[in-house]
């Protein structure tokens, strides 16, 4: 192991790390922590200059009461939860199938293909933007959660089946010979071969695109414009409009919005971690 | 079912079964090469085709030759875009400046790869800016920059420094943005380095032990050259993270102040979609060059991936 285990230091050195660690973390999350100060002050802490201080009474319940019942924050959250659960069922399903046909069969074309798709998922946004905004407003979707699906669904495809292509080169080739020489469909193989084998890269997936779809801005800056289509990334900025200068509210609010992915993290991590690493990493 | 139309009449066999592997896997690309070609790969043909003309994003497109890109690039008689040339040298900064992250991450990755009590929930803590949408890192971050109510200018007090407005200053908003953005890639890269750690061989760390090697000479000779996969990804990833920087840029400053944390992506946005117009062909020429620049990365990248996948078989 490297660095040199703690445990065959000194005694010295133990003990300072066990301090340290600590430290480091409070100076790395201190924007963090300083957000989550500002959201259970109250109105008045600001107003006297007391920016730093202990909060003078502690708000939080009429803070988040005030995200959740006296703006759309609750419409935004639903929005984003619309828009991101269906490009998640949708990219890993289409990625699954793509996946599976790079990676069991040899074909031409099969590795330039592959490259397609690896490639695309690189490009600078900017580059789709003006063709892409055009195909949903000709197709009626413009300012509406379903073109941000489609639109997402296609985009993370790219990444998605690179991963989901090398999960599956990684798994045993000989169990799909002995299902072929058994005369099993080849349909067949996927559906009760291989789709077993691929829970986990389907939960790794499936996190990591949830995060990624959540916090999209660009698209749907891009694509959207009212509360009707807009998910949070986007409200929170018309929400900080409402409640201008009002730091305590808007600090809630932005930690509302940042929820749903980092629960989702700490409840999957394992997978989670997994996803990054594109499984390239072991 | 297959066993049945197999064994009782070759000839009768649909013609599907007889090509069944051939088939196969195209069946099973069909819906995602679709979609992807819709939505990515002919788009950005249809980008290049724009940048040639002059066009509102409503009426007619003109075509007006290579003019949208002699007006960026100052070719002939014209001067070079001013916020053409402002975008392009923050994207550089933002690119040698964000690939801090790596070495940050493996860093902090070095520091928390032990096995004390509670180190899981230190990594995962260490970890989690990286969950957080950007939007709300660049809102967290201008708030810490404020120059009354920002708790970094109520640090500096303690020190004795005067109060700073960086997202005011044209001379250092570009690093305040770029600062709040190496905040969660630094996370990304240590968790990358953190798998990575897990997977060194430990008998060959034990051998050099035995060899006398230590601290740096270790790290350098024996740990880099194991945690290459992590550093190749951690190098795509940020590079590619650099170039496509915009929430950030949008949320802290929205390119100001006098637009000097403008960068192509975000300069782009603005001319095609922004409250002075759509100008959408001059737009797509700066979303070219941008495609450009980006490509040099991305052939890169495909190449080293290209020569693993040839070594592998």
């Amino acid at each position: 192991m490297f660095p040199t285990p703690i445990e065959k230091r000194s005694r010295n050195w133990q003990i300072s790390y066990q301090v340290i660690l600590p430290f480091a973390l409070i100076l790395w999350l201190l924007p963090l922590i300083a957000v989550a100060m500002f959201s259970i002050k109250p109105a008045a802490d600001f107003a006297n200059g007391n920016y730093w201080g202990l909060p003078s009474s502690f708000e939080a319940i009429s803070n988040y009461g005030k995200v959740f019942f006296e703006s759309n924050m609750p419409r935004y959250l639903l929005n984003s939860m619309m828009i991101t659960i269906p490009t998640v069922i949708g990219a890993v399903a289409l990625s699954c199938m793509a996946g599976f046909a790079l990676g069991v069969y040899r074909f031409k074309g099969n590795l330039f293909i592959f490259f397609m798709f690896i490639a695309g998922n690189f490009v600078p946004f900017q580059i789709l933007m003006v063709p892409v905004r055009d195909l949903t407003i000709s197709l009626g979707m413009y300012d509406s959660i379903q073109g941000l699906v489609l639109f997402h669904i296609a985009f993370q495809t790219g990444f998605c089946t690179l991963f989901m292509r090398n999960f599956i080169r990684a798994l045993p080739y000989p169990l799909i010979e002995a299902a072929r020489v058994e005369g099993v469909a080849e349909w067949r193989i996927f559906w009760y071969v291989v789709l077993p084998l691929m829970k986990p890269a389907l939960a790794a997936l499936a996190v990591l695109i949830f995060t990624f779809i959540w916090n999209d801005y660009f698209w749907a800056v891009v694509l959207t414009q009212g509360p009707s289509a807009q998910p949070v990334t986007a409200g929170i900025t018309e929400f900080n409009s409402q409640f201008r200068a009002a730091y305590h509210l808007m600090s809630a609010g932005s930690i509302v919005a940042a929820l749903p992915p980092v629960a989702m993290f700490f409840l999957m991590q394992k997978h989670f971690i997994a996803g990054l690493t594109l499984g390239a990493v072991k | 079912m297959s066993s049945i139309s197999a064994g009782s009449n070759r000839t009768t066999r649909s013609w599907y079964k007889r090509n069944e592997i051939a088939i196969t896997p195209w069946l099973f690309l069909l819906p995602a090469m679709l979609f992807f070609a819709i939505y990515v790969i002919i788009p950005i043909g249809q980008s290049v085709w724009i940048s040639f003309h002059q066009w509102d994003g409503l009426g007619e497109k003109t075509y007006i030759g290579t003019a949208n890109y002699e007006r960026l690039l100052g070719i002939g008689e014209q001067k070079i875009d001013r916020k053409f040339e402002t975008s392009f040298w923050n994207n550089l900064k933002w690119l040698v400046l964000y690939l801090l992250a790596v070495p940050a991450g493996l860093f902090i990755a070095l520091f928390l790869n032990q096995t004390v009590r509670g180190i899981r929930i230190y990594k995962s803590l260490f970890f989690f800016p990286f969950v957080i949408s950007q939007v709300v890192v660049g809102l967290v971050f201008s708030w810490f920059y404020l120059p009354r109510e920002g708790l970094l200018n109520a640090i500096l007090a303690v020190f004795g420094a005067g109060p700073v407005n960086i997202l005011g200053d044209p001379t250092l908003a570009t690093y305040g943005i770029i600062a709040a953005g190496l905040w969660p890639q630094t996370a990304y890269c240590m968790i990358l380095y953190l798998t990575g750690l897990n997977a060194v061989d430990p008998e060959q760390v034990e051998a050099a032990r035995l060899d006398g090697a230590k601290g740096y000479k270790m790290l350098w000779y024996i740990i880099l050259p194991q945690l290459k996969p992590a550093t190749f990804i951690a190098f795509v990833v940020t590079i590619i993270g650099a170039l496509r920087s915009f929430d950030l840029i949008s949320v802290m400053t929205n390119g100001g102040p006098f637009g000097s944390t403008r960068v192509l992506s975000f300069y782009m946005f603005e001319e095609s979609l922004s409250e002075f117009g759509f100008r959408m062909g001059y737009g797509s020429a700066i979303a070219v060059v941008l495609f450009f620049i980006m490509l040099g990365f991305i052939g890169y990248f495909l190449y080293s991936m290209w020569r693993d996948e040839k070594e592998a078989r």
